[in-house]
């Protein structure tokens, strides 16, 4: 029963929080701009299409009309066409969130693997040379520019070792060489699911440079806040008495203390999303890569305005999602977080 | 840092102590004391970087045709770019923007954000409720997506991505003050004033604001970092400093298309940034360790 009430009141509290993102997107899409019409035309507006699309978008009318106007195209999932390529943004979305994802996920996956376990060890041999290499280490990942370790990175192993590929999803000349039959537009998932190795190695050689770049602020966080909770555990009454009994210290550090320090550990994982997501804005132009991040920063150049609007909501949304599974992952762990 | 204070002690004193003993840590602290030098030195060349700039002219956007992409040498210690212009001289005059501005956005994003806090929380009821749902809904974005899309809202320039800035930061202060202010409203001293009849806002602003200081200095000391990365972020996607005035995140935008040949032309303001931010961030580590103001959340 309280598990079903504390469900229900997080849900209404998303609920609440995206209704508030759309009337946030839609001021700055609508009201802040000086001539909003001009900027969802683009740059070479005239005068016959800004009353065109004034009408067409109701600037002509008062707010909340406006408002429940914009929130019935987003409930029907119009969230406009874009300037530059004159196709539905939410197709152009769409089409591009495998991309995203691909290196979304690869990077959040590296970061976890690396961050936690240096947290772990970090606490476990608090003040040792362990200990302050990887604080060394965190703060210089969470210090160092996304835009610019990218670049660091194309030096060193493209042009120094050439032993990694510079920028795109996957070599070019493999499209003709060993054509991939497109599933989910996840390339590892499609050519593993199709037998082409050969793409399967190349993409995941592609793949190395930018999840590394977009791990490395992730991994300073997460090794930081891994090795906070894990000291805070091993504060705890429980654990002095498991090492009086004369219990092993791994089998303490990993079995009693790393079991109770995953929750706040997986609160920052969370937040370690919203900076990935935006993260990968940057890594995308570095390397070329085909995503939402490119089509923003791309939108951004062109002043599509409509384009970047629906990013901005889209990414929100998905933020607020991200946390909502954060939460009720944590309530799932630790039953207590209910109560609270 | 309120286990230590002395249930009668008026708000100024306490406020003087943890600030001074903040600077002690500080300075004994080998890193952070290496890393306030440091910032120390930035701040001098971005007050003074006219007067450092071996070229300043050239910091401020003069091209110069017969130098392009040189390499670093004894009369261009950086090397110079795409348009013949003295690396050296633009990445001292782009502290500036780099730097100041940051300072200056965690400075507003205070002034708007602890007040409201500190009226949430003293107030409490309907009004803390208004003022912290409000704040929830500006934490909802990830804080860089936000920035951009007001950036983009207001047009290009420094001083709108400052103020996109500003506008994505404050909330985050507004929680901070909020929870040091619930936890300050049961002292003995804002009783006091409450008994004798002290208005509300003298009781704000006089006697709890000052107090909330120090657990807020921390956090902007900490986040003054990201937004150094944040400020950078925007410049480099277009949003934030104009060419040609200079500015490191947009230097390593342009330098990109070099990497493989001119390398010094990213390299350099990459660095200047790096350096900026590990400082900020070591001092802030240090600051968090002994105040952890988190735990006003």
């Amino acid at each position: 029963m309280q598990r079903l009430e504390f469900l229900l009141r997080r849900l209404g509290t998303s609920l609440f929080v995206l209704i508030g993102v759309s009337v946030i997107t839609f001021f700055l899409a609508r009201v802040v701009p000086s001539n909003a019409a001009a900027l969802y035309i683009g740059p070479k507006a005239r005068a016959e299409d800004i009353e065109r699309v004034t009408k067409q978008l109701g600037l002509d009318k008062p707010l909340p009309v406006q408002y429940a106007i914009y929130m019935q195209e987003l409930l029907r999932g119009d969230l406009g066409t874009s300037i530059s390529t004159k196709r539905p943004i939410t197709e152009e979305l769409a089409g591009r969130i495998p991309a995203t994802l691909e290196l979304l996920f690869s990077g959040m996956f590296i970061a976890i693997l690396i961050g936690v376990p240096l947290g772990v060890l970090s606490a476990r041999w608090q003040g040792k040379p362990v200990d302050v290499a990887v604080r060394v280490l965190s703060i210089v990942g969470v210090s160092m520019p996304a835009f610019f370790l990218g670049l660091i990175f194309q030096i060193v192993f493209f042009r120094n070792l050439d032993i990694l590929p510079l920028a795109g999803r996957v070599d070019g000349d493999l499209r003709f060489s060993n054509p991939l039959t497109e599933i989910t537009n996840f390339i590892l998932l499609d050519s593993f699911l199709t037998g082409n190795w050969v793409t399967l190695k190349d993409a995941f050689l592609h793949l190395i440079l930018p999840s590394l770049t977009l791990a490395a602020y992730p991994i300073g966080l997460i090794a930081r806040m891994t090795r906070a909770a894990m000291l805070e555990v091993f504060e705890q009454d429980y654990i002095r008495t498991a090492r009086a009994y004369g219990i092993r210290q791994y089998v303490v550090t990993y079995l009693y203390a790393l079991k109770n320090a995953i929750s706040p550990t997986l609160t920052v994982i969370g937040l370690t999303f919203a900076f990935a997501l935006t993260g990968t804005f940057f890594v995308e132009i570095l390397f070329n890569w085909p995503g939402l991040g490119l089509f923003t920063v791309r939108s951004l150049l062109n002043l599509d305005y409509p384009a970047i609007m629906g990013m901005t909501l889209f990414g929100a949304t998905g933020y607020v999602l991200m946390n909502l599974i954060v939460d009720l992952l944590q309530a799932w762990i630790d039953p207590r977080v209910i109560l609270d | 840092m309120t286990a230590t204070t002395p249930t009668l002690q008026t708000s100024e004193t306490v406020n003087a102590r943890t600030t001074r003993h903040a600077l002690s840590v500080i300075l004994r602290d080998p890193l952070s004391f290496a890393s306030t030098v440091i910032i120390a030195l930035f701040i001098f060349m971005a007050l003074f970087a006219y007067q450092i700039a071996p070229y300043p002219e050239e910091g401020e956007g003069k091209t110069h045709a017969s130098n392009t992409l040189l390499p670093p040498s004894a009369d261009h210690w950086f090397g110079t770019d795409k348009l013949g212009r003295d690396i050296l001289s633009r990445v001292i005059m782009g502290a500036r923007p780099a730097l100041i501005i940051p300072i200056g956005v965690v400075l507003f994003a205070v002034l708007i954000g602890a007040p409201l806090g500190a009226l949430a929380g003293y107030k409490g009821g309907w009004l803390d409720e208004v003022i912290m749902r409000i704040t929830d809904l500006f934490l909802a974005f990830p804080s860089l997506l936000l920035a951009m899309a007001i950036a983009s809202a207001l047009g290009r320039g420094l001083d709108k991505a400052a103020l996109a800035l500003i506008v994505s930061w404050w909330p985050w202060y507004t929680r901070i003050a909020r929870g040091v202010t619930i936890s300050l409203k049961e002292r003995y001293f804002v009783e006091a004033a409450q008994a004798i009849g002290v208005s509300d806002a003298v009781i704000i602003f006089r006697h709890i604001l000052p107090n909330t200081i120090s657990p807020i200095l921390v956090q902007a000391t900490v986040d003054l970092g990201t937004v150094i990365l944040a400020m950078g972020g925007l410049a480099f996607l277009g949003l934030g400093t104009q060419p040609p005035s200079p500015d490191w995140g947009l230097m390593v935008s342009d330098g990109r298309t070099y990497i493989l040949d001119q390398w010094w032309i990213a390299t350099f303001p990459g660095i200047a940034i790096f350096i900026v931010v590990l400082a900020f961030n070591l001092i802030g580590d240090t600051l968090r360790d002994i105040f952890d103001p988190r735990q006003y959340k």
